[in-house]
C-alpha cells in the first residue's frame, strides 16, 4: 500500500519489514507470557473461577442481563431526552437575534466544560433534598439527568454543525419563495440536516452508554459494570473473569454502535438525497462538517471540550 | 451561605486534580504516540495490533478500566506500581488507568493529523529524491502536528474532565471532596457552583488558548 509516508515497499523493504514483524512478535510474545504468568501465578487462570459463565446461564440471568437493561434503558432515556433540548439549544445558537445566541451559547459552554461526574452527583443531591422521589430509583435519575446536561449541550453542537453543513443556497431560495426564518428552518433546513447529523448522534450514544457505568460506580445504580462486585462474591473472587466478561460486552455493544454510525456515514456521503456533507465526531469529541467529494474544503468548527468521556 | 468553605481541602483536591491530568497527558502523548506509530507503520501485524489496542480500549467504559486498576490489578493482582501508602497507591493506579484510556484517543487524534497532509505532497517530495527522514522531518510532521493542535487539545479537556473518575477508586481529587460536601453541608447550590467554577477554570482557558494557538498555526488549504 502507498501511504503519505512510504511508497509500496520493494524488495529491500520487504525483507526489512519481515525483519520488524519477527522483532514485534518477540516482544508480544513477552509480554503476553508475562500478562500469563501474573494472572497464573494468582490463580486467576483456574478453570473454577471461569466455568460459571461457559457452563450455566445463572450468571447472565441473575446479574448481567439485569444490569445491561439497566444500561440500556439510562442510556435510550438520556438520548431521547437530550436530543430535543439539544436541537432546541444549537437552533437558539443560530438564531439572528444576539441575545438569544449569547444566551444558548453561555449555557452549551457551561454544561460542556463540567464532568459529567459533578452534574450526576448534584443532580443526585438535588432530587434527594428537593424531591421525594424514593431512594430506589434516584439513581437511575440522577444518572439520566446528569447524562441529559451534558450530552443535550455536545447535541446542540452537533445539530448548529449539520445546519451549518448545507449550502447557502438553501436558505437563500428558501428566502426567495418567501418562507418566514421559521418555515425555512422546520421545512427546509432541518430536514435535510438531520441526514448529516445522524452518524454523529449514533457516536454520541457510545459516550452515553460509557458515562452510565459514571452511575454504578459512584451512586450505586445497579448497572452492568456494578454486576462485578455480587458476581466475583458469589464465584469465588473471580474478580478478573468477571471484569473480562463485563469488558466484552461493553465493546460489543460500543463496536456495534461505532460501526453502524460508519456505515451511516458511508450510505450518506453516496445518497442522492442529501448534500453528501456529513458532520464527523473527530477524535477527543471535536466536531467537523466534512463536505462531500469535490465540494470544496472541510470546515474544522472549534470547539471548547471534547467528549470521550468517562 | 459559604460558611463550608475550606480553602485549604479546596485548592489540594484541585490540586490532585491538576497533577492527574499532567501526568496523564504527559504519559498517553508518550504511549498515544507509539501507538499512532503502530498504526501508520509498514508492517501489518502492528497496524493490526494498533488498531485492535485502540478499538478495544476505545470502546470500554473509564469507569471500568480504572475500577479494573483497583479491583483487578492491586486487590487480586498485588500490583502497587512502588507506591508507599494506600493514597499513593490509588494515585498510581488511576494514573496508569487514564493513560491507558487516553492514548487511544491521542493515537486516533495524531493518525488524523497525518491523514490530512495530502499524498502528492510526500509524493513531490520523494520525486526529488528526499530520503525517508527527509520526507518525514520535513515534509509531513510539520504540516500534521499544525492540524493536530485542535484535536489534541480536545483530547486534553476530555482527560481533564476524566480525572474525576478517579474518585471512583478514592483518590482525593476535586469530584471526591464535592460528594463528601454535599453530603456533609446543607449548601448543594453554593458548592455546586463552587466547583463548577473550578473546573471551568481548568478547561476553559485551554479550549480558548489552544483553539486560538491552532487557528494560528493550521495549514490553510
Amino acid at each position: 500500500m502507498t501511504s503519505v509516508l512510504y511508497d509500496a515497499p520493494g524488495a529491500r523493504a520487504k525483507v526489512r519489514n519481515v525483519g520488524y514483524t519477527v522483532l514485534f512478535v518477540a516482544v508480544l510474545a513477552l509480554v503476553a507470557w508475562w500478562v500469563y504468568d501474573g494472572l497464573n501465578s494468582k490463580g486467576q487462570l483456574d478453570w473454577a473461577k471461569w466455568e460459571p459463565f461457559f457452563t450455566s446461564s445463572q450468571p447472565y440471568t441473575a446479574y448481567l442481563w439485569p444490569g445491561l437493561q439497566n444500561t440500556l434503558i439510562a442510556a435510550t432515556l438520556s438520548l431521547v431526552i437530550a436530543l430535543p433540548l439539544g436541537a432546541v439549544f444549537g437552533i437558539a445558537r443560530l438564531s439572528d437575534h444576539r441575545w438569544v445566541r449569547a444566551v444558548a451559547g453561555t449555557v452549551v459552554e457551561f454544561f460542556r466544560a463540567i464532568p459529567v461526574l459533578i452534574l450526576m452527583l448534584f443532580a443526585n443531591q438535588a432530587y434527594s433534598d428537593f424531591t421525594d422521589i424514593s431512594s430506589d430509583v434516584r439513581p437511575l435519575y440522577a444518572v439520566v439527568t446528569g447524562l441529559v446536561l451534558y450530552n443535550a449541550s455536545v447535541l446542540a453542537e452537533i445539530v448548529r454543525a449539520g445546519i451549518q453543513s448545507l449550502p447557502r443556497g438553501q436558505t437563500d431560495a428558501a428566502k426567495a419563495i418567501g418562507m418566514r426564518k421559521g418555515q425555512t428552518m422546520r421545512y427546509v433546513l432541518l430536514p435535510q440536516s438531520v441526514t448529516a447529523m445522524l452518524p454523529a448522534i449514533v457516536s454520541q450514544m457510545v459516550v452515553i452508554v460509557k458515562d452510565t457505568a459514571l452511575g454504578g460506580a459512584m451512586l450505586s445504580f445497579s448497572e452492568l459494570l456494578s454486576s462485578v462486585r455480587p458476581m466475583s462474591a458469589n464465584y469465588g473472587a473471580n474478580t478478573i473473569a468477571s471484569f473480562t466478561v463485563v469488558a466484552v460486552i461493553f465493546v460489543a455493544l460500543n463496536f456495534a454502535l461505532t460501526s453502524a454510525a460508519g456505515w451511516l456515514e458511508r450510505k450518506l456521503r453516496r445518497g442522492k438525497k442529501s448534500t453528501g456533507a456529513v458532520v464527523h465526531a473527530g477524535p477527543g469529541g471535536g466536531l467537523e462538517a466534512v463536505k462531500a467529494p469535490g465540494g470544496g474544503v472541510s470546515t474544522r468548527g472549534d470547539f471548547t471540550s471534547g467528549a470521550g468521556g468517562g | 451561605m459559604f460558611d463550608f468553605l475550606d480553602m485549604d481541602a479546596l485548592l489540594g483536591a484541585f490540586w490532585v486534580t491538576v497533577k492527574l491530568t499532567v501526568y496523564s497527558a504527559i504519559g498517553s502523548l508518550i504511549w498515544g504516540t507509539l501507538l499512532a506509530g503502530m498504526r501508520v507503520s509498514p508492517v501489518p501485524l502492528m497496524r493490526v495490533v494498533g488498531t485492535a489496542y485502540v478499538n478495544v480500549v476505545r470502546n470500554i467504559p473509564l469507569t471500568v478500566v480504572i475500577l479494573f486498576t483497583s479491583l483487578g490489578l492491586y486487590s487480586t493482582l498485588g500490583v502497587a506500581l512502588g507506591g508507599a501508602d494506600f493514597e499513593a497507591i490509588n494515585f498510581r493506579l488511576a494514573v496508569l488507568g487514564l493513560i491507558a484510556y487516553t492514548a487511544a484517543f491521542v493515537c486516533e487524534a495524531l493518525r488524523s493529523g497525518i491523514n490530512t497532509v495530502p499524498v502528492g505532497q510526500a509524493e513531490a517530495a520523494r520525486a526529488l529524491g528526499l530520503s525517508f527522514g527527509q520526507v518525514l522531518t520535513l515534509i509531513v510532521l510539520p504540516q500534521a502536528f499544525r492540524s493536530v493542535v485542535n484535536p489534541l487539545a480536545n483530547v486534553l479537556i476530555a482527560l481533564t474532565k476524566n480525572t474525576t473518575v478517579a474518585s471512583v477508586i478514592g483518590v482525593a481529587e476535586a469530584a471526591y471532596l464535592m460528594k463528601g460536601w454535599i453530603e456533609t453541608y446543607a449548601a448543594l447550590i453554593p458548592i455546586a457552583a463552587v466547583f463548577a467554577f473550578g473546573f471551568i477554570c481548568l478547561t476553559l482557558p485551554t479550549g480558548l488558548v489552544l483553539g486560538w494557538v491552532s487557528r494560528k498555526v493550521a495549514v490553510k488549504r
